[in-house]
């Protein structure tokens, strides 16, 4: 990663220098390696706390809706901006430019590797706590504490969205940082396993198995604030006049109905970048919502991933006469 | 002082349960949260924090505070009864304990909120010292001893012991009430891990952290500050650092129509939403960086300024290990002390 960060540095100064960019949102250091928050720099900062490791996993797409927009009155005209995007990120930003909600023109966009992005919690849960430091070294991962120094597997780190890793190849950029990255080889698992095991689930399990999981919700709106689909100017539940707006769960019903409304709205613009999950703060596995989605759509409407471009309309917002019809829901379980 | 093996802590529970409302913390859906105590729960004393903290016990997350009955013209109020039965929250660490004199300075000064008294006065804390920092704790900042929480009984876990010992009034009272459950003992295994815990302490990173500039500082110095604008910029606007916080206190008051009458409740509040504040003039903070600035102002700044210099922090670290995006007060304090 060393090495990564390096190049990365050299190719940022590069492009600032030569002017093809004003500024880069990048990853600043924290106090423990682990706590890396995406940052601004530009030419004339110091890029000794720049970071780029294995906890840089925030996707940072969306931040180029406030980035490209237009300059208010008094503003002055902004420069392009400078993106890194993992491989997974670049699936978001074509969907937000599909959404019209980035301006292209004012990004260049740097495709950055990824041989999967880590999770500290993994290692609190491992029962390492008190941690110092954490160092990447091949497949292991070298991690000092208060209590002791560990080495545990890299691959044990990995975030879970990780394991589902659509793969190395970038599909938006306008230059990548290793043109050839070798595919990493991900300790991979089916990303309709988990969805799958909920469908065979009785209804009864399944609504216990949600209500364990949505009851811990303290509506953050961490899931809904982080998420690339989620890029409303006001959200239905902020708006006090749309007689759904709450701040709190007040029942069991507002759980359920928030996260259910908002996996519903983002269905087909989806591109299960995972970030719902990682940020939130009660570990609610909200991406199995819209994986749930993403399996019926491509079962009814065939394969389709949202954010592969810019163009393709959704399996939502398209029609087609072969489009499945209502009554659909019936012979896939659903009661008369 | 006295002892409980762990091993019979569930009959401390059972006993304490039998007359109180008790809550611990316990692990439902993989989180570890207060909960009221029931059988078969999985009590998770040895967990360092709660997602939430204890604050929740005296200020819920959503309560209603009165209801409307609207016949034609008259409009009649109904009180909602205050709490008025006892209730005992147990492993309350030393963090979450200082934030409940925090949250009185507020609640309890005049115009005292009598939701939050009636809570305070049935409340009995049973403080757990804590054995195992982490290395986000910096409660030391803040003059607490984490070897030593303030509660009405602390206790300490080792070696598989619980040790006992009350400190106020209310904490005497509940002893006698498990007077026959524990055992008279000396303190020198509590000793031992009091110095133990105090080592390790002094070795966390956050001790380096410099707050001295904070003290008396000028608060439109502060507020002027370029750095905000540096330190806001990733911010998501999310209220995951306000609703893990054991010091923050906003709340909203909401009417409910219910058809034939009206429900009053309130609910807590996020500096960091857009609508926070928000009244019918409309000028409420309008960009992210006043909002963010508010949050860390309040507690650095204008908390203090009213109270005897006193932060509206407690050094839980919660912040530092749930933000999204890991921005925080630690790095707040950081950065606006470069100006210095």
């Amino acid at each position: 990663m060393r090495e990564i960060r390096e190049l990365l540095v050299n190719k940022i100064k590069e492009l600032l220098d030569n002017g093809t960019v004003d500024r880069v949102i990048g990853w600043k250091a924290g106090e423990f390696c682990y706590d890396v928050t995406p940052a601004i720099f530009t030419k004339d900062d110091s890029f000794d706390d720049f970071l780029f490791n294995g906890f840089c996993g925030a996707n940072q797409s969306k931040y180029l809706i406030e980035e490209t927009k237009a300059p208010g009155r008094d503003e002055p005209e902004k420069g392009k901006i400078l993106v890194l995007l993992k491989p997974c990120d670049s699936y978001s930003f074509n969907q937000l430019i599909k959404e019209h909600r980035i301006d292209r023109e004012k990004v260049y966009a740097l495709g950055v590797p990824s041989k999967g992005m880590l999770d500290v919690n993994k290692l609190r849960n491992m029962g390492i706590n008190g941690i110092l430091g954490i160092e990447e070294d091949g497949d292991m991962v070298k991690v000092k504490t208060l209590y002791g120094d560990k080495e545990v597997a890299r691959k044990d780190l990995i975030l879970d969205r990780c394991r589902c890793c659509k793969g190395s190849k970038h599909v938006a950029y306008d230059e990548l940082l290793i043109p050839e990255a070798e595919e990493w080889e991900k300790d991979t698992t089916d990303r309709f396993a988990e969805v799958e095991k909920l469908e065979q689930m009785s209804a009864e399990e399944r609504f216990d198995f949600w209500r364990s999981q949505l009851s811990k919700c303290i509506r953050c709106n961490a899931c809904r604030n982080v998420c690339p689909a989620c890029s409303c100017r006001t959200c239905v539940f902020d708006n006090a006049n749309s007689g759904v707006a709450a701040k709190v769960n007040a029942d069991d019903f507002e759980e359920n109905m928030f996260h259910i409304i908002r996996a519903w709205h983002v269905a087909g613009r989806c591109t299960d970048c995972g970030e719902c999950s990682r940020v939130c703060p009660q570990n609610i596995p909200l991406h199995l919502l819209n994986r749930k989605f993403i399996k019926d759509m491509n079962e009814l409407y065939g394969d389709f991933q949202a954010g592969d471009d810019t163009e393709t309309k959704g399996p939502l917002t398209a029609f087609t006469k072969t489009d499945a019809e209502p009554s659909i829901v019936y012979s896939r379980g659903g009661d008369k | 002082m006295y002892k409980i093996s762990m091993d019979q802590i569930d009959q401390l529970y059972k006993a304490i349960a039998e007359f109180d409302a008790l809550y611990l913390p316990i692990e439902k859906g993989g989180e570890v949260e207060f909960y009221p105590y029931e059988e078969d729960a999985k009590v998770r004393l040895d967990v360092l924090h709660t997602v939430k903290s204890a604050k929740d016990a005296f200020l819920p997350t959503t309560e209603n505070m009165m209801k409307f009955k609207v016949e034609g013209k008259k409009i009649e109020v109904e009180e909602v009864d205050r709490v008025n039965q006892e209730f005992v929250v147990f492993g309350v660490r030393a963090c979450d304990a200082r934030s409940f004199s925090i949250l009185d300075k507020v609640y309890l000064s005049d115009p005292v909120d009598t939701y939050y008294e009636a809570r305070r006065k049935c409340g009995v804390i049973v403080a757990t010292a804590c054995s195992r920092p982490e290395e986000t704790c910096f409660c030391m900042k803040f003059d607490i001893d984490a070897t030593e929480p303030e509660g009405d009984v602390v206790t300490w876990i080792e070696d598989g012991v619980l040790y006992w010992e009350a400190k106020t009034e209310k904490g005497t009272a509940l002893t006698e009430k498990v007077a026959s459950l524990l055992e008279e003992c000396d303190t020198a295994a509590v000793d031992r891990q009091k110095a133990a815990t105090k080592e390790i302490i002094d070795r966390l990173p956050l001790n380096s952290m410099d707050m001295e500039y904070l003290k008396g500082a000028d608060m439109m110095t502060l507020f002027k500050s370029e750095k905000w604008e540096g330190l806001y910029k990733s911010c998501l606007g999310c209220g995951t650092c306000t609703f893990v916080c054991p010091t923050c206190q906003c709340y909203d008051i909401r009417d409910f129509d219910t058809g034939h009458g009206i429900v009053r409740s309130r609910c807590w509040d996020s500096c960091m939403y857009r609508d926070f504040t928000m009244m019918a003039h409309g000028t409420n903070r309008k960009t992210q960086l006043e909002r963010f600035r508010q949050r860390f102002m309040h507690k650095l700044s204008y908390f203090p300024i009213n109270n005897d210099g006193e932060f509206g922090c407690v050094g839980c670290g919660r912040c530092i290990s749930k933000c999204p995006i890991s921005m925080n007060i630690t790095k707040v304090i950081k950065t606006l002390g470069g100006d210095n």
